[in-house]
């Protein structure tokens, strides 16, 4: 059992043969995510990294069976991308692209709400799942199999708390980076209910940041229904007001928005809040100490 | 209740987006047919003079509104929207508005220079009914993923306020986004609003192409402040805040060529130029980050620690000696900064090349009066601190997160 992904997901790259894609798609590779081939309109036919390259999303499910896609295309064309995917059968799409138009993401979204697939991201570093499979963009050799899964708004702040949570001795189930944008397809809610119904998953750290309602929800979610430690950050406690920091996502409008209103929210569910980032790991460590 | 939440939650200054003036806004909503207030922009007095007399001669009418044109609003409380009886007075009021430092309440007090001028003509005159304002604006409701129109018969007045105080008053539309905006929701609008007769009219067609608007021009927020009927049931927009989605702007070049550089801040606009994402802040340790989400947590880690942030960093997913001097100059060249946090976890970027940056930075720059403390954790972190403490630079090491913090009391202390 792992979330969303396994050593048995069948992973093509969209956006195969550009720079991003050829050099994340030999990362996967050599992590042992089975890859089986990519898409790059045009180029159908070829061969690069020695697999197949197809001249669309659904030419490659026909013939590759796959059912996980990771997205490299430039931002004008990722939304264009996504859908694709989602008509062709995929039913994983990891959006990694930074940049894409917010009007963009609302027609995503809804295209998404007829269909089966699943979108984890825009904007964000991807999932993975120790020791299985990788689908992002993320160093692999930080990770080790573990039982402790990770949710979070930020890549590199993600790569630390997966690293405090290895070197402590601990390891992870799954990670996955929901992304940056004011729009994502996987929330942190959908994220935690994942992993509260996995078995491979003991306990669980949530990263948020400033901006949006999406950690106050799951939140709420996990006071009533959560079954599992939960470990909370929101980065941005000392963000001002009106300004982005980075993510179009992060930004604080109103009170609700501001960290220290998450946390009083996560705190008031019953979600271990830690006020510094360096604290991620050993509270996480502590609280699986105290269940066995 | 939930409308509190949205309007609090939604009506932002985004400053890393691209700001229209008010005057710009208006070119849009002429180019959509969403009816506005006559008038023209002016940058000198002369000008100024020039589009009163046409006005004038339009409306045989001799009361104008002039209205400095800053990213910024509460002008009017800064003595930036003043009221003229006449054509010549229109060149008086010009005359002291143009170059003034105008400082409201969201400029901070050092003011913003005003180098134009809209000059209106007055749409407050008598007629067979009050003239009323309201609230209109498009955004994205975050919660729901789709547009959503929000509007109040509150209009002219901070909305966040109204949203506090009267939450009944203010009303929300969302927009379907693959059906469109509805002809059922403009008419739900204008009786919200108590419209009826010619301003009922007017707003069924005011309201979808103020959607439209906001559509097409791939904004973020187009939020009309107030919409005026006036006593001859018109419908109109008399004030403007607009912020284009910059991710969209390559699909918009005619757009693009509207920001106004003058009104963003240099050092950003400097940082921006090396891919640097930098948002300047009141703090006395600056730091560098590779990732906005680390970035934020290392700003709360320096406060943590005992020191309040000097900026928000981000140097992307390339570190190389070019970039981090360029961070080096950026941070230096505010006095109050004590230490420099840079705290970079490799993945893809190697640890070890982000050393040899740092340490080609500092001999680049020249002796740094402030001390440096270096985290580099992730691929060849190990070779990358050994790189740093066989330099013989005046440079510290940390290797957890912690480690960090704690340096970050030591230096300041």
């Amino acid at each position: 059992m792992s979330v969303l992904l396994n050593k048995h997901s069948r992973v093509i790259i969209q956006g195969f043969t550009g720079s991003e894609g050829t050099f994340h798609a030999t990362q996967m590779i050599e992590y042992g995510t089975k890859v089986v081939g990519g898409v790059t309109p045009g180029k159908g036919g070829q061969k690069h990294l020695g697999l197949p390259v197809f001249n669309s999303v659904s030419d490659a499910v026909k013939e590759t069976a796959a059912d996980v896609s990771v997205i490299f295309v430039p931002p004008p064309f990722a939304a264009d991308a996504i859908m694709e995917a989602a008509d062709a059968g995929i039913k994983l799409i990891v959006a990694i692209t930074e940049g894409i138009p917010v009007s963009d993401m609302v027609m995503v979204k809804e295209y998404l709400s007829s269909r089966t697939a699943r979108l984890v991201g825009p904007n964000c570093p991807g999932v993975i799942t120790p020791g299985e499979a990788k689908v992002g963009i993320m160093p692999g050799f930080i990770h080790r199999k573990g039982s402790v899964g990770i949710i979070s708004r930020s890549g590199t702040l993600t790569y630390e708390a997966v690293d405090q949570v290895t070197r402590l001795g601990l390891g992870q189930s799954t990670c996955i980076g929901i992304g940056g944008d004011p729009i994502v397809g996987t929330t942190t809610l959908d994220a935690v209910k994942l992993m509260m119904a996995d078995a491979d998953t003991e306990a669980i750290i949530v990263i948020g940041e400033i901006g949006g309602n999406m950690e106050a929800e799951a939140a709420h979610w996990i006071r009533d229904h959560g079954k599992k430690p939960v470990v909370g950050f929101i980065a941005g406690q000392t963000a001002p007001k009106g300004r982005r920091m980075g993510h179009a996502g992060a930004i604080i409008g109103g009170k609700g928005d501001t960290a220290a209103a998450k946390m009083e929210i996560m705190r008031s569910c019953g979600i271990h809040v830690v006020e510094s980032p360096a604290d991620i790991g050993k509270t996480v460590a502590s609280l699986l100490k105290k269940q066995k | 209740m939930a409308f509190t939440k949205l309007v609090t939650g939604n009506l932002i200054k985004t400053e890393q987006n691209m700001n229209l003036h008010e005057y710009q806004g208006y070119q849009l909503l002429s180019r959509y047919n969403v009816k506005t207030a006559d008038g023209g922009m002016a940058a000198t007095p002369e000008d100024a003079v020039a589009i009163a007399a046409g006005l004038k001669e339009k409306s045989d009418s001799e009361i104008f509104v002039v209205k400095a044109q800053i990213h910024a609003g509460g002008r009017g409380k800064g003595g930036g929207v003043k009221v003229a009886r006449s054509v010549d007075e229109v060149g008086e009021l010009a005359g002291k508005i143009l170059g003034m430092q105008l400082v409201t309440p969201q400029t901070g007090p050092e003011g913003k220079k005003v180098n134009r001028v809209f000059v209106a003509r007055n749409v407050f005159y008598k007629g067979d009914s009050e003239p009323r304002e309201f609230y209109m604006s498009v955004l994205l409701d975050r919660d729901t993923g789709k547009h959503v129109m929000i509007y109040s018969p509150d209009g002219g007045m901070d909305i966040e306020e109204v949203a506090q105080k009267s939450p009944e008053r203010i009303f929300r539309e969302i927009i379907d986004p693959a059906a469109g905006f509805q002809p059922f929701q403009s008419r739900r609008i204008a009786f919200n609003l108590g419209l009826s007769g010619n301003a009922y009219k007017d707003m069924l067609k005011f309201a979808p192409a103020l959607y439209t608007a906001f559509k097409g021009s791939d904004a973020q927020l187009f939020e009309i402040n107030p919409v005026l009927k006036t006593s001859d049931d018109q419908i109109m927009a008399i004030d403007c805040k607009v912020v284009i989605d910059d991710n969209a702007l390559y699909r918009h070049p005619e757009i693009e060529a509207m920001r106004d550089l003058t009104e963003e801040d240099a050092t950003e606009t400097e940082a921006g130029k090396y891919n640097l994402n930098f948002v300047k802040l009141d703090g006395n340790v600056g730091c560098m980050v590779n990732g906005a989400g680390l970035a934020m947590a290392t700003m709360d880690l320096i406060k943590l620690s005992g020191g309040e942030p000097a900026n928000f960093l981000d140097v992307g997913g390339t570190a190389s000696a070019e970039t981090v001097e360029a961070g080096f100059r950026i941070i230096l060249k505010d006095p109050a900064v004590k230490a420099i946090l840079i705290n970079i976890f490799g993945g893809i970027v190697r640890c070890d090349r982000v050393a040899n940056g740092v340490v080609e930075a500092c001999r680049a720059y020249g002796e740094l009066p402030v001390p440096v403390i270096v985290r580099l954790q992730g691929t060849n972190a190990e070779e990358a601190r050994d790189i740093i403490n066989n330099s013989s630079l005046k440079v510290y090491s940390a290797s957890s997160f912690a480690d960090a913090a704690r340096m970050v009391k030591e230096v300041l202390t």
